[in-house]
């Protein structure tokens, strides 16, 4: 079917600004075969059923609009966490600035050097799981980012990674405009934690490719900061396998666009997969976005979205979540709530939870609501000797927390309170 | 300690007045108890006490040691020493009761341009008062009162006012949702927080707390007015013959 005249001119406007890059035979079939993809999908637009709630005009521009770089004197969030460090300063891999890409048990590589080599075992991920991720909802900018990304992470991991990964991405040119694309293989059995923390770039894309073998488990949790004015667009995409795990969290404050996807499928029976987010939304230029689409096509799976939303002077989030059960899919276990807390009346939180159920036998719950502080909890506190600003600051803490406990490492999950409390303070 | 003269209070929202006139001192170290009927007016005494909103002061005061508390926010009469124990304590969700606890203390030292008591010495402290209270630690790690029974409830109440140590307790119908040993458990924490510097108004319908919290006066308040005051007798009067009979007699 032909794109509309509008969309098919936009799409074009802005394929026209990029180049293909060259690589080895593999990488640029998948490239060619993702940027058929966009053409065919055409950008996003507002009217797009996905896209309602949230304007794409700035993550589909041909050029990225301009976001001044924001010194915020903090330390990355996992800073003090034993891990190997790897930096991209908008976009381009910081050597430099980045540990060795070499620990036991792990294969590390640069996305830009797999993509030069004739055989690698990338080849069966990279924009094979985002393909995956295009039905029934179609993700144009995560082809786009297939079809365009030159770096990122190549991660195989065989056994228990040691240490977890943690990367982090820096923003220091205005006009910055990163494609980072990661590709992460669990084999059977293996475990490992990746870390992301950072702006990345005044306006960033990228998609990260996760499969997961038989019994393996994948732990992800990542703070996008304090970047006023940065626009991002991220997807996850990941596969699990039988008796698999993965657990993602996101801590994100500011940014004037963030639209965080997750887009994952169960394929293999009893597995586990948990995805919760916590966001700091303060000022009418703040919007944040997650979109999350869980699959269930195998017996005995557990999923479970816990996304709660702090807003204030007109901040916006939105929450897209749907859990999909498949005929055959018996014993599923889903759960889904998602959660505003509008500290004015000024802010929106707007959610759209849905579940699309084909087996008989199973338990799918889901949940979203919306309020403000409560007046009763906050009397009591003040009762007790509670100034009024500080005790609206532990409810809100309080109220976020339960996302952060969705963390299942304890020393991460203080990592991430800390770090939380430390924005809720500076944005009173 | 506290003195509230001619105090007038109407709801903010319906207009409706609730307190006409309520006159009552309390001196240092005395134990007073409120009763009355459904609907006289106790737990508005004790809300507009503790600077909830929603109550407006038409006419009267209500001083704490001579200093107007009525104009203050809630944590500044908390920090100038008035502490209410709730009939129905919140339940906050994500807040450690431990945590709740220390800032509450540290929040009213703080006020007081006292200096801020250490996490080692505030656990040290917290452990000895909530062992004589039979609270157990399990009950500090949990939220604050998130699925705490009755009981556990209204002995975090009064663990809260042995850790900030208040001069003016107000315990709005404490023995409420209490069964027998609880109360006596609850009783007990209370008399051991009797002292000379201490007042306390035990609002209650039931003279039965009163066994246990033995008061020096009791007033009876009834359409927004103390219609009498007595000794210790005058709970049990109520218990024998209800509030019917006394009412009558004001009228």
């Amino acid at each position: 079917m032909a794109l509309p005249k509008i969309k098919a001119d936009a799409t074009e406007a802005r394929l026209s600004a990029l180049t293909l890059p060259s690589g080895a035979e593999w990488a640029t079939k998948a490239r060619k075969e993702a940027l058929a993809r966009v053409a065919a999908m055409g950008i996003p637009a507002r009217r797009d059923e996905y896209w309602r709630f949230t304007n794409p005009a700035d993550l589909t521009a041909p050029t990225a609009p301009k976001a001044a770089v924001f010194e915020s004197g903090e330390a990355p969030t996992f800073a003090g966490v034993d891990a190997l460090k790897v930096v991209f300063v908008d976009g381009v891999f910081d050597a430099e600035a980045s540990d060795d890409l070499s620990m036991e048990g792990v294969e590390i590589s640069r996305l830009a050097s797999a993509t030069q080599q004739d055989i690698h075992w990338a080849k069966d991920v990279y924009g094979v799981l985002e393909n995956r991720g295009q039905t029934p909802v179609e993700r144009p900018l995560a082809a786009l980012n297939t079809a365009f990304a030159t770096d990122g992470l190549v991660i195989r991991v065989t056994g228990h990674a040691p240490r977890p990964i943690a990367i982090t991405y820096l923003h220091k040119e205005e006009t910055s405009d990163a494609n980072l694309h990661h590709v992460i293989k669990l084999e059977e059995g293996a475990e490992f934690t990746l870390l992301e923390a950072g702006p990345a770039a005044a306006r960033f894309n990228k998609v990260t490719e996760v499969d997961i073998a038989d019994t393996a488990s994948f732990h992800h949790v990542r703070t996008q900061g304090r970047d006023h004015e940065r626009r991002a667009v991220t997807g996850l995409f990941a596969r699990l396998g039988t008796e698999s795990k993965f657990k993602s969290f996101t801590l994100t404050a500011n940014g004037i666009l963030t639209r965080n996807e997750v887009v994952l499928e169960l394929t293999g029976d009893d597995a586990i997969a948990h995805v919760a987010g916590a966001c700091v939304g303060d000022g009418k230029d703040f919007h944040h976005d997650d979109t999350v689409f869980i699959t269930h096509d195998a017996v005995n799976c557990e999923s479970r979205q816990v996304f709660k939303k702090v807003l204030r002077n007109g901040a916006v989030g939105v929450f897209q979540g749907k859990i999909l059960v498949k005929a055959g899919a018996q014993k599923t276990d889903g759960y889904q709530i998602s959660q505003g807390l509008l500290l004015d009346d000024d802010s929106q939180f707007l959610a759209k939870p849905e579940l699309e159920i084909y087996a008989d036998d199973v338990a799918c719950s889901h949940g979203s609501t919306v309020g403000a502080i409560d007046e009763t909890a906050l009397f009591y506190l003040r009762s007790r000797g509670v100034p009024e600003k500080a005790a609206k600051n532990l409810l809100t803490l309080a109220f976020l927390a339960e996302a952060v406990q969705e963390i299942e490492d304890e020393g991460l999950a203080e990592e991430v309170l800390a770090r939380m409390s430390e924005w809720l303070d500076r944005h009173n | 300690m506290l003195e509230i003269k001619n105090l007038h209070v109407k709801l903010e929202e319906e207009g409706k007045e609730i307190l006409k006139g309520v006159n009552l001192t309390i001196g240092a170290g005395e134990v007073h108890a409120i009763m009355g009927p459904n609907g006289s007016g106790k737990s508005t005494t004790s809300y507009v006490l503790a600077g909830r909103e929603g109550y407006e002061v038409t006419e009267g005061s209500a001083t704490l040691d001579g200093v107007d508390i009525l104009g203050m926010e809630p944590e500044e009469r908390a920090a100038a020493g008035l502490f209410l124990a709730f009939q129905y304590p919140v339940e906050i969700p994500g807040v450690g009761n431990m945590t709740f606890l220390r800032t509450a203390v540290n929040a009213q030292r703080k006020a007081r341009g006292e200096e801020e008591l250490s996490a080692a010495d505030f656990l040290k402290e917290v452990r000895a008062k909530a062992k004589t209270l039979n609270i157990d630690a399990d009950m500090l790690k949990r939220p604050v009162n998130v699925g705490f029974s009755g009981g556990e409830k209204k002995r975090n109440e009064i663990l809260q006012m042995a850790m900030l140590e208040p001069k003016m307790c107000i315990l709005d119908e404490t023995d409420s949702g209490l069964d027998v040993d609880a109360m006596k458990l609850v009783s007990e924490g209370v008399n051991a927080l009797r002292s000379e510097g201490r007042s306390f108004l035990v609002i209650t319908h039931y003279q039965r707390l009163l066994d246990h919290i033995k008061p020096d006066v009791v007033h009876i308040l009834a359409n927004g007015r103390i219609v009498k005051t007595g000794g210790p007798e005058l709970a049990l009067e109520v218990e024998n013959n209800g509030y019917a009979d006394i009412l009558a007699e004001v009228e």
